[in-house]
């Protein structure tokens, strides 16, 4: 073993170290970028699929370039309109009967605990547990004796309860966030439980409501097995428009492309205007 | 404080459950189920149908352009599946007697089997024989026939089709080969050997992904002609058979060292795909293909040649397929629902398609006046005798050498096909993807229909 004078490696130190944490974050650049990329060309892919003719849509080498059209989103133009008024209604619909019903539980489950609370949360999660598939059967023969097949409420209220149990942990995560001063000095004031959760609590939370909200609207917006099981032309939604563009005999990659590509904005759209609550949200979540 | 939090639990179930019946009561009257009018010239008539271009294209535009100009007291609302969703909610619908549905696009594997368990309409009795104009005479006798239960239709044909041989004639006369209008399998593998070039054309596409209507359909034509049999006459199953197992044998081979790369996961859009972009010398498919080639891949089209569906031990082999409309029993609107059923399959659907699409766009396999029109004559005279003969020349009572106490060509006319028919697919699709031998594909296929007892399966 050779001996290496401390005060040359004191000396070499910085630049070595230097050199790592560079050669590191070029490294997580590349990564991130990769990972990025990856995920970001199918979706790329779909929306230049969207624009070609239904015959250039599938082919070996890929084609890049073609003679792009709208013929694809006229069709889509045509017909989407009422499974988009479906798809809007229950999922607003369901996401506020969420934020309605998960602020006072999560509350309850928070700032001020309920007695058993732990296992009032554990219940909440463990709805999640069971897989939607093996409900679906009374799912069914409950709302059809309830007269709810086919109707935009049996979306609403299942949407509802798919989302509650999420938005409940989400919730109550933010609210553990909240300083125990400031819920002191509102009781001090003088300031009940509905003035110290309207006055104090939410809007402290609010970036994290926003991030609760928007995943809510995502998930109802995206489902699809209920819809399909529950719903015929009445309630009919977006992810079922989808699925209806895949003919048993024909061509449809395009076709499929353009409804995907539309079925697709909406979501973005709230996202990017969430954006900066939706970060701040679900960093606020994450320090817990 | 116990006594305070239950009168409060108690205020909070009693409020929910008011909330319920408040939303039950505000959605009854939204289903379609609820929908009033007894006139049959008034109602909502909601219309399970499966997501194919003729119906997508043709059948919806034409509903709301025509239809309902004639008819404006029948709203007419589609719901649209593809094949294996439109099954499940078909089924659902039915066997629950939810009349979520006014009309239900079927198959001759449902017809039968569904107006046996009493869930559809007799429409012979109900509207055909009050209707003379409707012409179910003229109705394809092989069509009308899987589509009846006891000698009565309790659907009616929207479109029919068989399978036929689809072959490239460039390529064919480029090679100095001929094809004979009926092939033998064995000339049909001869060919794709010589045809084959990998990398550029296959010799011949046939389907390989999992699924009675997808591989299993052609499959099952190739072991019908090769004298193989789904059961025998005492229910026993025979798909370890050497007939069963020399048919599949051959299928899985010529798809192997022939056929397209991948196969096991393609069927009729993905094959249709390769066809039309010069990939394919042979096609075996649905007739209706030929309509999807003309349309679609005009250049591919007029290269193309049509053979019937290749035999080796039986006169012809193809396959018999049509959807069709029926209206489930106990449904309201039926009167409406009729009006719907018998416009879109009547003659006059046919005119309306021909002078928006053109002739060569009309749903084929029908009706017989269709291939006596003139102008159909014209504009589908490279496919049209040919899908007629296929279809006229099936007999679904009758599907491979022996008699087989089971009706159906391409499938097995008894409920549980529908689970058994895919499970032996999925075995089919892993040998022709090289996962596993065919005869442990056949063995396994074998295990699962050995599960049901004769009496189950004759329904006895």
């Amino acid at each position: 073993m050779t001996a290496v004078p401390l005060r040359a490696l004191r000396a070499r130190e910085p630049g070595s170290r230097r050199l790592r944490e560079v050669s590191g974050k070029v490294g997580w650049t590349v990564l991130a970028w990769v990972v990025a990329i990856a995920f970001f060309l199918p979706v790329l892919w779909m929306v230049l699929t969207a624009f070609k003719p239904e015959s250039a849509a599938e082919t070996w080498p890929p084609r890049f370039t073609f003679s792009p059209t709208l013929a694809e989103f006229r069709l889509v133009f045509s017909g989407w309109g009422p499974y988009v008024t479906h798809s809007v209604i229950a999922t607003i619909g369901s996401t506020i009967l969420v934020l309605l019903l998960g602020v006072p539980a999560a509350y309850a489950l928070s700032v001020h605990p309920v007695g058993r609370w732990r296992d009032g949360l554990f219940f909440f999660i463990s709805t999640k547990m069971l897989p939607i598939v093996a409900a679906i059967g009374p799912l069914y023969v409950i709302a059809l004796k309830t007269h709810l097949l086919d109707s935009i409420w049996v979306l609403i209220i299942l949407y509802t309860a798919m989302n509650l149990p999420l938005a409940i942990w989400m919730i109550r995560s933010f609210m553990l966030e909240v300083p125990s001063e400031l819920l002191e000095a509102a009781e001090l004031d003088g300031a009940g439980r509905i003035r110290e959760i309207t006055g104090v609590i939410l809007p402290v939370i609010s970036p994290g409501l926003v991030s609760t909200a928007l995943i809510c609207v995502i998930f109802a917006w995206n489902e699809l097995f209920l819809a399909l099981n529950l719903t015929v032309t009445n309630a009919a939604t977006m992810p079922m428009y989808l699925i209806s563009s895949v003919p048993q005999e024909g061509l449809y990659i395009a076709h499929l492309s353009a409804a995907a590509t539309v079925a697709s904005v909406p979501v973005i759209i709230v996202g990017w205007i969430a954006q900066r609550s939706l970060v701040r949200g679900l960093a606020m979540g994450a320090i817990k | 404080m116990r006594s305070s939090l239950f009168r409060l639990r108690t205020l909070g179930a009693a409020g929910c459950v008011a909330a319920l019946a408040a939303v039950a009561a505000c959605s009854s009257g939204g289903t379609s189920t609820g929908s009033s009018g007894s006139s049959s010239n008034s109602g909502t008539v909601t219309v399970a149908v499966v997501s194919n271009p003729l119906i997508t294209s043709q059948m919806i535009p034409l509903t709301s352009s025509s239809f309902q100009k004639q008819y404006p007291g029948i709203q007419v609302k589609f719901a649209t599946y593809t094949e294996g969703d439109l099954r499940a909610a078909i089924q659902k619908d039915v066997s629950t007697h939810s009349n979520t549905f006014n009309v239900i696009m079927i198959g001759p594997y449902e017809a039968p089997l569904f107006a046996k368990n009493g869930w559809l309409t007799d429409l012979s009795a109900q509207y055909i024989a009050k209707d003379p104009s409707y012409g179910a005479g003229d109705l394809l006798p092989s069509i009308a026939k899987a589509l009846s239960y006891k000698g009565d239709l309790y659907a009616v044909p929207f479109y029919g089709e068989s399978s036929m041989l689809f072959y490239r004639k460039d390529l064919f006369r480029q090679a100095g080969l001929t094809m004979p209008a009926h092939p033998t399998w064995a000339q049909v593998q001869n060919f794709a050997a010589r045809l084959n070039q990998p990398g550029k054309t296959s010799g011949i596409c046939l389907r390989g992904l999992a699924g009675w209507g997808d591989n299993m359909a052609a499959l099952d034509t190739v072991v019908n002609t090769f004298g193989g049999q789904w059961f025998d006459m005492n229910w026993k199953p025979q798909l370890t058979s050497p007939a069963f197992e020399n048919a599949t044998s051959f299928y899985v081979n010529l798809v192997r060292k022939y056929g397209e790369p991948g196969a096991s996961n393609d069927s009729f859009n993905q094959l249709l795909t390769l066809y039309g972009q010069g990939k394919c010398a042979m096609w075996y498919d649905a007739t209706v293909a030929a309509t999807s080639i003309a349309t679609t891949y005009p250049s591919v089209y007029a290269q193309t040649g049509y053979a019937f569906a290749p035999v080796n031990l039986t006169k012809s082999s193809g396959w018999l397929w049509t959807w069709a409309l029926g209206i489930p029993q106990g449904t309201s609107n039926s009167g409406a629902a009729w009006k719907f059923v018998s416009w879109a399959t009547s003659k006059q659907y046919d005119q309306l398609v021909a002078a928006k699409y053109g002739w060569s766009a009309v749903p084929p396999g029908t009706r017989t006046s269709l291939y006596d029109t003139p102008q159909y004559q014209q504009a589908a005279k490279a496919f049209a005798p040919i899908t007629i003969a296929s279809i006229d020349s099936t007999d679904p009572n009758h599907p491979t050498v022996n008699p087989v106490p089971y009706v159906g060509i391409q499938y097995v006319d008894i409920p549980q096909f529908e689970s058994l028919g895919l499970t032996v697919a999925q075995q089919i699709a892993g040998a022709i993807a090289g996962t596993e031998s065919v005869s442990q594909a056949l063995q396994a296929g074998q295990s699962a229909a050995s599960q049901y007892t004769p009496a189950q399966l004759s329904g006895g």
